[in-house]
């Protein structure tokens, strides 16, 4: 068997492949032009270990349609790079709850990956929307230890906007997940 | 619903820890706590479609509006395979990189190296069915980085890998064969085993080479493959 290619970081200048308009997953021109749906605007601010704000970071989103699925034609990809204070900021349409392990159910949740100047290899973790009533029985959420499980749950901010604050190291900081 | 068939954990020794001590920006932005393992679902084993609709291609990155870049015309191609040596056919590879002189088309690139009006250095393709992709662009100088004293990266071309399931996302950097600088860049050096490492430098090829044209490169990457059954997620 062979194996994978070793990841490497994205570098300060990974911005040659960004294209701003991708962080809004709704744009008129772009695959899901008039989908329906929940709008919201997922955001949130990324610090390293210093507390210093990680401003030259690729964020990437990843999610299922409002129905929980993945394959019926809602483009659920956007990227967006950090700003000079570390904030990204999506607009995209609320998922559904998708099928999970066995008879079970996940809760709504949208993946974030993060490729960054050192970052040899993306870091990945979940937004789950505060208040939903299937967290409690999420699978993933169960395996993540009760006291860490507050930094995969964003929580609203008015107006649509939901807030979840990344920390890549130290207190507080984020559960990423090996997936 | 049957649970999703996952992709098999990263095999020991082809990746690159979190926290490199030799390469600096990992200090600060390595996670102290391992990433938590979890099953994969079918959020894991899902991923983006990115059509070409959407998603043009963009294949020549030697010239800008029909005039030639400055440097050495190249051509670099390869296969794309997963672990289980399967072509993963449609594919959408990202490419960005440093002109001939070492320096990004990128506002905060600094360095003392001209910009080229006809190189930005940033490219699309597809893989076809057979997992083939193939692009022309001119061969990147080498820069300087602040990681320590007269530190310089080899040269390279960054890849963003976007394949059939979201475990199978990947940016990784390809080098060039012979160049000097592979042994003294904690990057390379800090990026798995000495197989690993091997895997990550293109190999000049003749049959990829164009006569009169360009020289040839090839670089295979393999993306995670999925376990023959469902039971080895671990
Ligand atoms: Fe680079």
């Amino acid at each position: 068997m062979m194996h994978a290619t070793a990841s490497q970081t994205a570098g300060p200048y990974w911005h040659m492949i960004d294209f701003p308009e991708w962080a809004d997953l709704l744009r008129a021109d772009g695959p899901n032009a008039g989908a329906a749906g929940e709008r919201i605007v997922l955001a949130g601010r990324i610090t390293d270990g210093t507390g210093a704000a990680v401003s030259d970071a690729m964020v990437e989103l990843w999610q299922a349609d409002p129905e929980g699925r993945y394959d019926a034609g809602f483009h659920g990809f956007g990227r967006c790079a950090t700003d000079l204070q570390g904030g990204f900021r999506f607009t995209t349409l609320k998922p559904g709850a998708v099928p999970g392990p066995g008879n079970s159910t996940q809760a709504p949740h949208i993946v974030i990956s993060i490729f960054a100047r050192g970052l040899m290899r993306a870091l990945v973790t979940r937004a789950y929307f505060a208040g939903d009533v299937l967290l409690a029985q999420d699978p993933i959420l169960a395996l993540v230890p009760e006291a860490r499980r507050d930094t995969l749950i964003a929580r609203p901010a008015g107006n649509g906007e939901w807030r979840l604050d990344i920390r890549l190291q130290g207190e507080g900081e984020t559960v990423f997940l090996d997936v | 619903m049957a649970d999703p068939i996952p992709y098999r954990p990263l095999a020991e020794g082809s990746q690159p820890p979190y926290d490199l001590p030799a390469y600096g920006s990992t200090h600060a932005r390595h996670p102290k706590a391992a990433p938590l393992r979890i099953p994969q679902t079918l959020t894991e084993v899902s991923a983006p479609r990115f059509a070409p609709t959407w998603y043009a291609p963009h294949e020549d990155l030697s010239t800008v509006d029909g005039k030639a870049a400055l440097g050495e015309r190249i051509i670099v191609a390869g296969r794309v395979l997963d672990e289980n040596g399967r072509p993963v056919p449609d594919a959408m590879v990202e490419i960005w990189q440093a002109n001939a002189a070492g320096r990004y088309h990128h506002p905060r690139d600094q360095h003392d190296a001209p910009l080229d009006p006809n190189f930005l250095g940033r490219g699309r393709v597809f893989t076809d069915a057979e997992g083939n992709y193939r692009f022309t662009t001119v061969k990147p100088g080498a820069y300087p980085w602040r990681n320590h004293w007269n530190a310089w990266r080899p040269i390279h071309i960054h890849f963003g890998l976007h394949g059939a399931g979201f475990a199978q996302r990947l940016v990784t950097q390809m080098y060039f064969p012979g160049d000097p600088l592979l042994d003294l860049d904690p990057i390379y050096q800090g990026s798995g085993d000495a197989e690993a490492r091997s895997r990550l430098v293109a190999a000049f090829d003749l049959q990829v080479t164009q006569p009169e044209w360009a020289l040839g490169y090839r670089f295979d990457i393999v993306l995670r493959g999925r376990a023959a059954t469902p039971f080895e997620n671990a």
